[in-house]
């Protein structure tokens, strides 16, 4: 059998193959990330032109490349949890609550910093198992379940600072340790937390594409029923997902607090629904099963370009939010058809 | 004649109290294909639940080369060498055909944290496998399962569940969604399953399908078997009669003779 195949294939198959160059084009619209490139493309030549040379300058980078940066370490997992098929809209409050939480052990009680840090980021990785727990075991859909937290957390933490230190904003002195590692500015432009990104996008990456885990996710948010028939232990997959997004929103509350010397109850509830748009613009199925964490990168840059572009136009800010929201349409549009174009795949050397 | 590799013997199971299987007693061989006949809601389901591990039976045994055994989890049925297959395959249509076969049993190369999920290798024996169910459209592993067609996602399923050792094959309904064509391919898949030495249990209510492929026929009514025969044993009219639950058929008879009896042979009106 094999031996007629070899025999045969090679000169049937030649003529039709399509040139190296178009091949490699449609393996690209096949893929997750291909609506969020021409997204992240298409806002960048937009603000190019329409932002001057200030837009274009290192200070410009700087301004969306930070906006990118805090909101990607949060975005990654968060997406990694929407291609598992679950929501975490708790990541708001998380970084509020983790933010306090460093403020008061270290600069309230003046607790060593490196107590406060674990303890922030214990917190992350304690709400998110708790979503993961509530989540696996009731079956309550993690929108009701993470809004439900974002709410409660939210409270909790107004109500104890206040108990615990009379003020909704309380000021940290971090020593210069801790200041380079979460919340230095590099040539007074570019803050740390870019590489934290990088670290998060590589780790994650690995993970999702490389390992056997990824794997485990995909099917997870494919088929939950049909992934633990095939023995995938489903539930503890969601669980660490949801600490993972914990840890995520977490580890951006210690980047603030050290940033801006102190925390504020109400920071980060801008963090839930913005980490979803760049999530879906980049490709990742709302539903699961289908998404990248390059496809997360470029929707994260996109948000993160329209938000800070604006202000090198000559437009009102105002509009930011509108650009955003018929972006966020378009996406979704561009992704369903790009998911279309894979799923009506042609065997190569088939005209389409 | 074989010995039987999976025996079932007096299986009921009830739910609150409600019996939906009773008193199945069954026997599957190796290289054989069983038929399970019946119309909706007749216990099919049920019954494939209990052997793939969903439920435990209420009482019954179940054995296996003689030996009897108990599902906690379809996990533990999947180890016990039975695989069900879906209608619609059970396969994740957004995954790539090499990662879609080897889900929670991954290939790995490297060691340590370097060690990753081997997806060339996933994406060749994926291809492989097809190749020897006789598709061959398919030479890419990297190729989204969505794409392919319903009859080929059957074979991928198949050639999974054989690739990982099952020796009975539940398939579940495999030809309801599916046209003509391609129905043919799924019973010709089922052929290929049973020169191999697989035990297949065919689910379907299409006689037609059954009596192409089946060794070995049971007809579920009402949970209860209601009738157990061989190939030949019985014609396609009896079967569909059979299927369309007889019983009703003859009660209707029945009554249609005694009104007319009794109406001096006028037949009831409708009104």
């Amino acid at each position: 059998m094999t031996v007629h195949v070899s025999g045969v294939q090679p000169t049937a198959a030649a003529p039709a193959k399509p040139s190296s160059a178009a091949r490699s084009l449609r393996s690209l619209t096949h893929r997750p990330e291909a609506g969020a490139l021409i997204g992240t493309l298409t806002v960048f030549v937009f603000f190019v032109i329409f932002g001057g040379s200030k837009f274009g300058s290192s200070g410009g980078a700087a301004s969306w490349l930070n906006v990118a940066a805090e909101l990607g370490i949060i975005a990654i997992p968060v997406g990694l949890l929407m291609i598992a098929g679950e929501l975490d809209l708790s990541v708001g409050s998380v970084l509020a609550a983790s933010s306090m939480t460093l403020a008061i052990v270290s600069g309230h009680w003046n607790a060593p910093l490196i107590v406060g840090v674990l303890l922030a980021l214990g917190l992350g990785l304690v709400v998110g198992l708790v979503n993961g727990i509530i989540v696996t075991r009731t079956n309550v859909p993690s929108f009701v379940v993470t809004l439900a937290t974002l709410f409660a957390l939210s409270g909790f933490t107004l109500g104890l600072s206040r108990v615990i230190t009379g003020t909704t904003s309380v000021p940290l002195h971090p020593d210069p340790l801790t200041k380079h590692v979460f919340g230095m500015l590099i040539g007074n432009k570019f803050e740390v937390a870019i590489f934290w990104w990088l670290a998060v996008v590589l780790g994650v990456g690995w993970m999702l594409h490389v390992t056997r885990y990824g794997n485990w996710i995909f099917a997870v948010g494919g088929d939950k029923e049909s992934a633990r028939a095939s023995g995938i232990p489903t539930q503890q997959v969601k669980i660490a997902l949801f600490m993972g997004s914990g840890l995520g929103a977490a580890l951006v509350g210690v980047i603030q607090t050290s940033l801006y010397n102190g925390a504020q109850v109400a920071n980060g509830q801008s963090f839930v629904f913005n980490s979803i748009i760049s999530v879906v613009i980049g490709g990742v199925l709302l539903t699961g099963g289908y998404g990248s964490v390059v496809g997360v990168v470029l929707g994260t840059l996109t948000f993160a370009i329209v938000n800070q572009g604006i202000y090198y136009t000559d437009w009102n800010s105002d509009w930011a939010s509108l650009i955003l929201g018929i972006l966020l349409l378009v996406a979704v549009l561009m992704n369903n058809t790009f998911r279309k174009l894979a799923l009506s795949y042609a065997p190569r050397g088939r005209k389409l | 004649m074989t010995a039987p590799l999976l025996t079932l013997t007096d299986v009921c199971k009830s739910f609150a109290g409600t019996d939906v299987v009773s008193d199945v007693s069954l026997e599957v061989r190796p290289g054989e294909v069983l038929c399970l006949l019946g119309d909706n809601g007749a216990g099919k389901s049920t019954l494939i639940k209990i052997l793939s591990g969903f439920h435990p039976p209420t009482s019954g045994t179940l054995e296996i080369s003689g030996e009897p055994v108990s599902f906690g989890s379809p996990r533990d049925a999947s180890g016990h060498g039975i695989a069900t297959v879906h209608q619609f395959g059970g396969t994740f249509p957004l995954m790539g055909i090499g990662r879609s076969f080897f889900v929670g049993a991954e290939p790995t190369k490297g060691r340590g944290p370097l060690r990753r999920f081997d997806r060339k290798l996933a994406g060749e024996i994926a291809v492989r496998e097809l190749r020897g169910l006789g598709i061959t459209r398919v030479t890419d592993g990297d190729r989204l399962v969505g794409s392919l067609s319903g009859g080929e996602r059957q074979a991928l399923a198949i050639a999974r569940a054989v690739y990982f050792g099952a020796t009975v094959l539940i398939l579940d309904e495999p030809t309801a969604a599916l046209g003509v064509k391609e129905a043919a391919h799924v019973l010709r898949l089922i052929m290929q399953a049973r020169q191999r030495g697989v035990a297949v249990i065919f689910v379907t209510h299409n006689v037609t399908h059954a009596m192409t492929v089946g060794d070995h026929f049971a007809v579920l009514i009402r949970g209860a078997l209601a009738a157990d025969f061989r190939k030949g044993e019985r014609s396609r009219e009896e079967i569909t009669d059979l299927m369309a639950g007889g019983e009703a058929m003859a009660e209707l008879e029945a009554e249609l003779a005694t009104y007319q009896d009794a109406h001096d042979g006028h037949p009831p009106q409708l009104r």
